[in-house]
């Protein structure tokens, strides 16, 4: 029998009456996706400990005797409450953030094929369309809870156990209370962008592996594939066509006048890469076959769809930015880091005449130049490297005699630089001074720094 | 007269060179369970998903409760169920996983009947444990409940009898009778012949993606097929003589008869074959204890027509 059995249509039966296709709002998705990430307790653990980790940090941190001076604003955390939070932006754009977006927004999708539940969802909701919306919105919302509580706790650990007192900023000048405020907001709002589009790689991986480990894995992988650039001497252009860039171009914001160029170009590519991964992974999950349960790893899929625009897009921001601006070199000069270094030890030196109760002087009367060598060649004129030597000189009111110090310097590719006194002891070694919070290190004697690798920009 | 849940004409879907279903017509009245059978690969889950909105049929037309299916993949309202498995998430319990749903829907949960629902599945007692922890009959269950809660047309379930205890069974088998009692149409698949025949009143059956046979039970039962019987009398071998003498009976002598027990015989005949046999021993003066089809007839249906369809590819 190869036939059906049943009557054909119009043989006597008769066809319900039309039922509506409706499918479920966005709004409701979105909550029941909360729900659902809210209900595991990894998500809830991580929430814990993002809202009360980093404030526990910095107080501990700040009341330690050793500061950790490697690290981007730390030595400044006995010093002021604002120090901290930006410590933890450091390590949060290294590591936490890649890590967080990976566990959230890495798995939102995969967490539905681990599950076996894409159908029952799908026959729930009724349109592939607002699963994906609310899923990468309530991957959104979970995300922003995180960052926000890395950014509150460490501000509160920082005001708490250290207080509201003035920065120092990248070049050595001081930022008022409100304006540190304002600029730490600043910088982690900026952190935001590249978190967006690390999130979406994430949701991108998570759609097109499915429940394979390197979908869960992938923002961190790209986030550590892109640290490992910003080591390496690329091009300017190129370091800033990668969209984790806005996680070091915020340093921009602690020197006055601003380098707000890199930063506002590194949150323009990080939006681009947001929203161009966040399409791909729609279309990507709008064409998948939910009765097909072999769909969930679509390897070559994952690689024409997801993997070779993303790779376009690096060649295109490159392209752009590349022609936007004369960056094709390594943007570390011999002239910007002699002004660079002369603007810091500038600020610093008031900061030193004030704490050792010596009459004030100004920059102008200051007359701060720099003369810096890389190596032992002296006709190497850029570069990042810890071959950098300046020699410093300045003037006193009344004094005939110009100073010098020395300074060995440490400049990475990305720009940032740490100088370290080479002597006169007097002037740049090691001892200490009185400070409103305590005794501290002299400040002339080790300072970061930060050369802005496009040419000099004003603070909007 | 009937009014349908379900019509499917000529429905045909193919995942790349595989062809999952090869013209499929299908009608299913409100009110009727309607069983789907057939080997592994034979395309149940593929037309399961289809009538659940889960993907579009490459041809064919598909009408859902009086609603044709368009391209996007989409079921209307009133139609709920599961294929390959209910989808529960652990982390919730069996309470909160209803609750989730009947949000998603736009019920409150405190109204939805969650409690109702969980009653005629049976799984009160554990409502507030996390479905972690749930068997898998335990899921199948929950999974019957998130279906309905949302007071379905058109109940679409893929084996739902799997990993069920027999009190879990007894359960499902009263909610799915009454719901085709108050006039929804429930289609399900199953391996276990016994559920079907206890719970459908019709069934399609499928093999390599094309219906084979679809209609009532009644009409499978009443093919002219030989059948496997097992015979227990009251004097074994005097029975086995009247049947090996008896017209159109043919003696099964295997392995069956260890497996069957000493004192029954197994015979193969059609079913008026077997009534003359049954004559013949009461006259005989020996007493027929126990007759029953060693596999039952829609199994062995099954058996016959799908070994015949994969013959014939």
């Amino acid at each position: 029998m190869t036939a059906t059995a049943t009557p054909a249509a119009g043989e006597g039966n008769v066809v319900t009456p039309a039922a509506a296709t409706r499918p479920v709002s966005v709004a409701r998705g979105y909550r029941f996706e909360v729900v659902k990430l809210v209900s595991q307790w990894r998500i809830r653990l991580l929430v814990l400990a993002c809202w009360i980790v980093p404030g526990l940090f910095v107080a501990a941190v700040s009341r330690q005797s050793t500061l950790p001076s490697d690290t981007l604003f730390g030595r400044w955390m006995h010093a002021t409450g604002w120090a901290g939070p930006l410590v933890v932006l450091g390590f949060s754009g290294s590591w936490a953030l890649p890590l967080l977006t990976s566990v959230v927004a890495g798995d939102v999708f995969a967490a539905e094929d681990r599950l076996g539940t894409w159908r029952h969802l799908l026959v729930a909701v009724r349109s592939p369309r607002r699963i994906f919306a609310a899923k990468a919105l309530a991957s959104l919302t979970v995300i922003l809870l995180l960052v926000v509580g890395l950014a509150a706790s460490g501000i509160v650990g920082g005001l708490l156990s250290v207080g509201d007192h003035a920065l120092v900023g990248l070049d050595g000048h001081l930022l008022a209370p409100s304006d540190a405020a304002g600029d730490v907001l600043l910088a982690w709002t900026a952190a935001l962008a590249p978190t967006l589009a690390l999130a979406a790689i994430g949701l991108l991986g998570s759609v097109s592996l499915g429940r394979s480990p390197m979908g869960l894995l992938l923002p961190a992988l790209v986030a550590l594939a892109m640290q490992l650039a910003q080591m390496l001497p690329l091009p300017v252009a190129l370091r800033m066509a990668l969209p984790g860039y806005a996680f070091i171009s915020w340093n921009g914001l602690f020197t006055d006048p601003g380098q707000l160029r890199p930063l506002l170009i590194g949150v323009a590519v990080s939006l681009v890469w947001a929203v161009v991964a966040t399409a791909l992974a729609y279309l990507l999950f709008v064409r998948r076959d939910f009765t097909n349960a072999q769909h969930d790893s679509t390897a070559r899929r994952a690689v024409t769809t997801g993997l070779i625009p993303l790779a376009v897009l690096v060649a295109a921001t490159f392209a752009i930015v590349a022609a936007a601006t004369p960056s094709m070199g390594s943007g570390i000069t011999k002239p910007k880091l002699q002004r660079s270094v002369a603007t810091a030890f500038a600020h610093l030196y008031r900061m030193q005449t004030r704490q050792l109760n010596r009459p004030a002087v100004t920059e102008a009367q200051l007359r701060v130049s720099a003369a810096c060598t890389k190596g032992d060649d002296d006709s190497a004129t850029q570069g990042a490297g810890n071959d950098w030597r300046c020699v410093v000189t300045w003037h006193l009111p009344g004094v005939e005699a110009a100073g010098t110090a020395i300074y060995q310097l440490d400049v990475t590719s990305d720009g940032r630089y740490v100088a370290d006194g080479d002597g006169p002891k007097e002037v740049n070694g090691y001892f200490l001074v009185r400070t409103p919070q305590g005794d501290a290190p002299n400040p002339l004697w080790q300072f970061d720094g930060n050369v802005e690798l496009l040419s000099t920009s004003q603070k909007g | 007269m009937d009014t349908l849940a379900v019509r499917a004409r000529g429905i045909s879907k193919c995942f790349g060179d595989v062809v999952a279903l090869d013209g499929v017509d299908l009608d299913v009245p409100q009110g009727q369970i309607h069983g789907l059978v057939g080997p592994n690969g034979a395309g149940k889950t593929t037309l399961l998903g289809l009538l659940l909105g889960l993907a579009v049929a490459d041809t064919g037309t598909l009408d859902i409760l009086g609603t044709p299916l368009g391209r996007a993949p989409a079921a209307p309202d009133g139609v709920a169920g599961f294929v390959d498995g209910p989808g529960l998430y652990p982390s919730l319990t069996a309470r909160q996983n209803l609750a989730a749903l009947a949000a998603l829907r736009g019920s409150d949960a405190r109204t939805a009947g969650i409690d109702d629902v969980l009653a005629q599945v049976g799984l009160t007692d554990v409502a507030d444990d996390r479905a972690r922890g749930f068997s898998l009959g335990m899921r199948q269950r929950l999974g019957l409940a998130a279906a309905l809660l949302t007071r379905p047309r058109l109940l679409v379930l893929d084996e739902p009898s799997n990993g069920l205890d027999p009190a879990g069974k007894r359960h499902v088998h009263r909610v799915l009778d009454r719901l085709a009692a108050e006039g929804t149409a429930v289609v399900l698949s199953s391996h276990r012949m016994d559920d079907v025949e206890a719970l459908c009143s019709e069934v399609t059956i499928l093999a390599t993606g094309r219906v084979v046979f679809s209609g009532p039970l009644t009409k499978l039962a009443a093919e002219n097929r030989e059948l496997e019987y097992r015979v227990l009398t009251s004097d074994p071998a005097a029975a086995r003589e009247v049947a090996a003498g008896a017209d159109g009976v043919a003696l099964v002598e295997s392995a069956a008869r260890s497996r069957h027990g000493a004192d029954a015989f197994v015979v193969r005949a059609l079913v008026p074959a077997m009534d003359d046999l049954v004559a013949a021993l009461v006259r005989a003066g020996i007493a027929v204890r126990e007759l029953a089809p060693v596999v039952s007839p829609l199994e062995a249906a099954f058996l016959a027509l799908t070994e015949q369809q994969e013959a014939g590819r």
